[in-house]
């Protein structure tokens, strides 16, 4: 018998709260940690290859298959024909992206066959050997090569409006008009896609996929082999990193693998080199805004109307959702009284661009944060200042609007500001800055304290739900599933957390377990920083009526109340009696108690009307700040990241130790974006960035050499969310525009302050530099 | 002649026929003998996730490397240890303290680096107790983190450094006396090795030679053979452009490849010298030289990389010819039948296109010592400061006369033409002049002249031709005592 019954210890190990490591944590670290394609194969397996086009739009005139077929270990080749249901894996419904391109390509890698070998290594030898023809047709691969071709959106643009900001932009004392770049960004999860389909009997088929997403996976491969979504079923165990790149982008995959599998009766394997993988699958939207912002001398808004334009690529995708939160994020954590945002969803003949942590609300912040940096160079002020003065309001200050008509009702944001600036010395660092800038000619400084305010929820309304599946064990041993995926964040022991800490059992009695859609169906996407705030709930729900009917039953057994009836610690205190947990749960299973449930969870209070651009697309914000200083070298543009200093809220933390961690590392992942990572395709629309040869994410040397993370100690959910706690995933990337402001300060040394730099992302040596030269030549 | 390699795979013996010469450590690793533990995250020798230690005997006695498995290929592996995170946990299961380092720091979040992560700072943890700030992240340059942020494994780094409970719990210092046995008697046959594999389109070979000379010797009877020596530059040419090679002649093993011999006139690097040993050497050299070196690649690739190989591909973005050149090296090549000495910048004859005849392999470059009270600099310009190609590389070597004339100056820079190039427009306007910022303001248009970079995904040619101008700023301010570089650490005393 389990010892740990008898203990008389007061807490349990892993309650909520609690800094917990990762569940998996060991498993890494021995290279136990199952990944996809370390699942030993079966007997038979075949392995996919990709074949792509080498034009960025062309008409296919026509294509040769018979030396890919004729090459060394080649089962077959799968073209659209060999497709049994629809050609179709656009995750909208608007059917704009085939599976396999037949009459026409429409950017530079998109996938025209598939090659079936006995090895990986032939599969990808053949998919060279296709002889295709093409005639090209034009095309644009950028923002203003969409603009000058007329370019169609591939959604509906948004609108939000308030008050009346052509008449107040008009009257205001000073107007500054500009636009900016904000370069995309590839994920760069360090474990490229993958599925892995086996056949079943009948209609059926099991594929392993590394998603984000395993019901849209389901679905998507039931679409593609023309059954119904209960002859599919899709496992995630874990992925090695997904960041939204996984949320829609493995429907290809792993619908590939099942169409070769159910065709060739054999597991068939799909994982793309990682080349392949950086050109077939979509980043983050580049974006350009163009803002007319409109203030007073003091430096408050009066009012703004900026139009965020993004490169889509050549369908929609996630663009939609993902340009309408840039819009949602555009106010960044100002009030602006008068307010006309408009969204410009552009096609380019280029990877359909999709969702990465943020979801387009950094593209709407570094937008927002750029007016602020106008606004300040105008009235000759530090940029944190004109921050302050532009804040939302607590309630009742008639300051609390956002441009969409929800109420900020939580704001935090002036406290975390106050409270970081002192404790990271901000004011008397950014004096000793420019002293040093005004005596050192090649070496310049800045510093920039910039604030997070993060909407939470998805604003399609009905993704915000959820389901979990527990089981006790008739030896109290429990069994915790839900529709979330695990992919690094700790979504995992978190929710295993919630479920310890109902049941007050030590959480290595609870098993976690894969994510599968024959345990909790129709969920979504792990994505939006939704995880833990969804599944936790759903799990507590499956948990709490599972622990009620416990708690009947022994009223019944034991003839109490239920006031008599006390979890504590692997154990109950029942009247008088002290029952160990599993002594319990068996004597409930002999009196026929169901130990299992299945529990689900909708946000409460949210709406959205995107029509009317009115509603409460968020449940609560998330907030937070961070301090950057950095020192550029203006002979070169090169620089570093001298220090940063963090706070941020996540509310009361599930599980301060991984909370530290999402922060850290979105905080590092969004200074990547914004500094060395950068996208570029050549003339022939060709992405040449496909590697981490060429395509830069920080190392840890790139990292704050000074790097001081907090989370708010006093921070608590306003709203009843799962332990109070609010969630993390997303938030802390915007920190990171704190170094962008940083670099930006120290270029604008240069010309004495005067000049708004007008620093473009990535800020790479070059651009810095470019940006130093245009303001020497202008001081 | 035989024809298998020999090796050890953790604990185990290992002899290898019927592979063919391109094939992977990694995939044999994961697909042959199924330790998944070890990652693919590139296949390109640039995230880590693949890192093993490879051990091999030197001079210095047995002495483990961290390698990127995914492009170093098996014929390469003759006579090593190879070391895969399945190794490192101790027999009763309990974590090595490396490892144990790094699950209390949460150092892994996704966990598909962490193996790699884990090897790495495995082999800083073998050769280095006490690792200062630069040296952690020096190690670590090679490994790719998209999660943590890297904060919790430098950490790790820092707080194990010192852990060594025993002596009998690490796998490799518990059995190093018997591992090297093993390697020495692998070593004692000592015959060419050729290892045939029959493929589709017909035998494919590898070929290990005994000796400088019997390599020379093939080469002379097989001068299409692809020569290997760190395969960080081939092993791209097979993972990513699936080109076919055969056959493939590996001298990563040839020691006598390997000798750095320092006089008093220079600094002789043999070809086989891998990056990590000539940093050493030309760090206590010329300081300079061993900064750019720390910024060449990361800690696996400085490990397999080598001098030779950098110089003998050709590339126009090395990092090593620009300041070699300035520096006024000299290349011998070599045959069955002989050796001829040129100037390194007359190697490079237009782009893909070197002075190597057939036959004829890169044995060793002389490097003249910098006389004293001349000046030198280098300096490596990308879009990431670590383990980045260069947009440019410019080097600067200088010396005044009495009255502060330029008596003689050699500039070469990488990134700005179709091959590592002098300028010597710039050179010949400088020459006898006073060094002054009044003439080198004036002659820094002149970089128009000698070159006509191009734009690509590293640089604008329009940045390359400015950031040109501005690094002989940079190098007149540093000759002028004034330094102005951004330097994370303070430089470390070697």
């Amino acid at each position: 018998m389990d010892k740990s019954t008898f203990e008389t210890k007061p807490v349990i190990n892993g309650r909520m709260h609690a800094s917990l490591k990762h569940d998996s944590a060991h498993k890494h670290v021995t290279g136990t940690a199952e990944y996809i394609d370390d699942i030993p194969e079966p007997a038979g397996t075949l392995h996919g290859g990709l074949g792509l086009s080498d034009r960025a739009h062309a008409e296919i005139v026509s294509i040769d298959l018979s030396a890919v077929k004729a090459a060394p270990g080649v089962v077959c080749v799968l073209t659209a024909e060999d497709i049994p249901g629809f050609n179709d894996v656009a995750s909208t419904g608007q059917h704009d992206e085939p599976l396999l391109a037949t009459r026409e390509v429409q950017f530079h890698g998109q996938i025209i066959f598939a090659v079936i070998a006995e090895t990986r290594d032939q599969a990808r030898r053949a998919a060279k050997l296709a002889k295709i023809e093409y005639n090209d047709l034009p095309h644009w691969t950028d923002i203003d090569g969409a603009r000058e071709n007329g370019a169609p959106n591939v959604v509906e643009p948004m609108v939000l409006k308030r008050g009346e900001p052509e008449t107040e932009i008009e009257n205001a004392p000073l107007r500054v008009k500009g636009h900016m770049y904000i370069g995309g960004q590839e994920h760069f999860y360090l474990e490229s896609h993958i599925a892995f389909a086996i056949p079943g009997e009948d209609d059926e088929v099991t594929v392993w996929s590394s998603t984000q997403h395993p019901s849209e996976v389901q679905h998507m491969v039931a679409h593609v082999l023309g059954v119904a979504n209960n002859a599919v079923t899709v496992m995630t165990r874990r992925m090695g990193g997904g960041f939204g790149g996984k949320e829609t982008q493995g429907n290809q995959f792993a619908a590939l693998a099942a169409v070769a599998a159910k065709k060739l009766k054999r597991a068939v394997k799909f994982r793309p080199d990682r080349d392949e993988d950086m050109s077939v699958t979509g980043k983050r939207h580049d974006f350009r805004v163009d803002y007319d912002v409109a203030f007073d001398e003091e430096g408050r808004i009066h009012a703004v109307d900026a139009t965020y334009a993004a490169r889509c690529g050549f369908s929609a995708d996630l663009s939609g959702p993902v340009t309408d939160r840039a819009l949602f994020h555009a106010d960044s954590s100002y009030f602006y009284p008068h307010v006309h945002l408009v969204s410009q969803p552009l096609k380019t003949h280029t990877v359909s661009n999709t969702a990465f942590r943020g979801f387009g609300g950094p593209q709407g912040m570094v937008g927002g944060e750029r007016m602020i940096e106008e606004i300040a160079y105008a009235v000759g002020k530090d940029p944190l200042d004109i921050r302050k003065l532009n804040f939302y309001g607590q309630p009742g200050s008639g300051r609390t609007t956002t441009p969409y008509h929800q109420e900020v009702e939580d704001n935090v944001v002036a406290r975390i500001v106050e409270e970081l600036e002192a404790s990271c010395d901000y004011q008397s660092r950014r004096r000793a800055i420019l002293e040093f800038n005004a005596n050192s000619p090649v070496i310049r400084k800045g510093i920039a304290l910039t604030p997070v305010k993060f909407g939470i929820s998805f604003t399609m309304t009905a993704y915000n739900q959820a389901g979990a599946l527990v089981h006790i064990y008739n030896d109290g041993s429990i069994h915790l599933n839900h529709g979330g995926t695990e992919m690094g964040q700790g979504l995992y022991v978190k929710v295993a957390q919630v479920v310890a800490d109902t049941f007050q059992v030590d959480i290595d009695r609870v098993k976690i377990t894969a994510t599968t859609t024959g345990k909790v169906p129709n969920t979504s996407a792990t994505a939006a920083s939704s995880g833990s705030d969804l599944n936790g709930m759903a799990a507590y729900d499956a948990a709490r009526q599972i622990k009620e009917r416990l708690i009947d039953f022994a009223c019944r057994q034991w003839q109490v109340n239920r006031s008599q009836v006390e979890f504590l610690p692997n154990r109950l205190r029942i009247g008088g009696e002290i029952v160990p947990f599993d002594t319990f749960i068996r004597a409930a299973y002999y009196d026929r108690v169901q130990l299992s449930a299945a529990g689900f969870y909708k946000t409460p209070k949210i709406h959205w009307d995107r029509k009317a651009g009115r509603g409460r697309p968020f449940y609560y914000f998330a907030y937070g700040a961070a301090a950057s200083e950095v020192s550029i070298d203006t002979l070169t543009g090169e620089y570093m990241v001298d220090r940063t200093d963090i706070l941020h809220d996540v509310g009361k933390s599930l599980n301060p130790a991984i909370d530290i961690g999402q922060v850290e590392g979105a905080f590092v992942q969004g200074m990547g974006w914004l500094t060395t990572e950068e996208l570029w395709w050549d003339a022939s629309g060709r992405l040449r960035t496909h590697a981490p040869s060429t395509y830069k994410i920080p190392l840890a040397s790139d990292r704050p050499k000074i790097f001081n993370v907090k989370l708010a100690e006093w921070a608590e959910n306003a709203e009843p969310t799962i332990g109070r706690s609010k969630a993390v995933g997303e938030p802390p990337f915007m920190l990171a525009i704190s170094v962008l402001e940083a670099i930006s300060m120290a270029v604008a040394s240069v010309a004495d302050y005067a000049v708004c730099p007008r620093l473009d992302a990535p800020a790479t040596p070059e651009r810095v530099l470019m940006a130093v030269e245009r303001l020497k030549a202008r001081g | 002649m035989s024809e298998a390699i020999r090796f050890i795979l953790n604990g185990e013996e290992v002899t290898l026929k019927d592979f063919g010469p391109t094939e992977t450590l990694l995939d044999y690793l994961r697909l042959k003998r199924r330790l998944t533990g070890t990652k693919e995250g590139c296949a390109e020798g640039d995230c880590g996730a693949c890192t093993v230690l490879v051990g091999r005997l030197t001079e210095h006695g047995l002495r483990y490397e961290s390698v990127n498995a995914c492009i170093r290929f098996l014929g390469s592996l003759h006579g090593t240890h190879v070391v895969t995170v399945e190794h490192l946990a101790g027999r009763d299961g309990a974590l090595h303290p490396v490892q144990q380092a790094m699950v209390d720091c949460h150092g892994s979040q996704c966990g598909f680096c962490t193996p790699g992560f884990v090897m790495s700072l495995y082999g800083l943890w073998l050769s280095n107790s006490a690792p200062s700030p630069a040296e952690i992240e020096s190690a670590l340059q090679g490994n790719l983190c998209r999660c943590t942020g890297y904060e919790p494994i430098v950490k790790a780094a820092a707080q194990v450094a010192a852990n060594r409970p025993s002596s009998l719990f690490d796998p490799l210092e518990r059995d190093r006396i018997q591992i090297m046995a093993k390697l020495w008697a692998i070593h004692s046959g000592n015959d060419t090795i050729v290892v045939e594999k029959a493929e589709a389109n017909g035998v494919v070979r590898s070929i290990v030679p005994a000796s400088v000379a019997a390599f020379a010797d093939l080469l002379a009877e097989e001068p299409d053979a692809t020569i290997v020596a760190g395969a960080t530059d081939v092993g791209l040419w097979v993972t990513k452009q699936m080109r076919l090679l055969n056959p493939v002649i590996f001298i990563n093993h040839l020691t006598e490849l390997q000798s750095i011999e320092a006089t008093e006139a220079g600094i002789t690097i043999g070809a086989g010298v891998s990056y990590t040993q000539a940093l050493g050497a030309l760090a206590k050299e010329i300081p300079a030289l061993g900064r750019l070196i720390d910024r060449i690649g990361g800690q696996q690739v400085r490990n397999m990389g080598t001098i030779g190989g950098n110089i003998a591909n050709g590339s126009p973005i090395g990092d090593t010819p620009p300041p070699l050149i300035a520096l006024g090296a000299e290349l011998t090549l070599r045959t069955h039948a002989g050796r001829r000495t040129i100037p390194l910048e007359d190697y490079f004859i237009a782009y893909g296109r070197q002075d190597r005849l057939a036959g004829e392999f890169v044995e060793r470059v002389f490097v003249p010592r910098p006389p004293e009270g001349s000046h030198f600099g280098v300096y490596k310009i990308s879009k990431r400061r670590d383990e980045d190609i260069s947009a440019l590389c410019g080097a600067f070597n200088l010396a005044l006369d009495a009255e502060g004339r330029v008596e003689k100056i050699r500039i070469a820079f990488g990134g700005m033409a179709g091959t590592p190039k002098r300028a010597k427009r710039v050179e010949e306007a400088l020459l006898g002049q006073a060094w002054s910022w009044g003439v080198v303001s004036a002659v820094r248009d002149l970089f128009d002249e000698d070159y006509q970079p191009l734009t690509d995904w590293r640089a604008t040619a329009e940045y390359r031709a400015l950031a040109a101008r501005n690094l002989l700023t940079r190098f007149f301010l540093e000759t002028a005592g004034q330094s102005h570089e951004l330097r994370r650490f303070e430089v470390e005393e070697a």
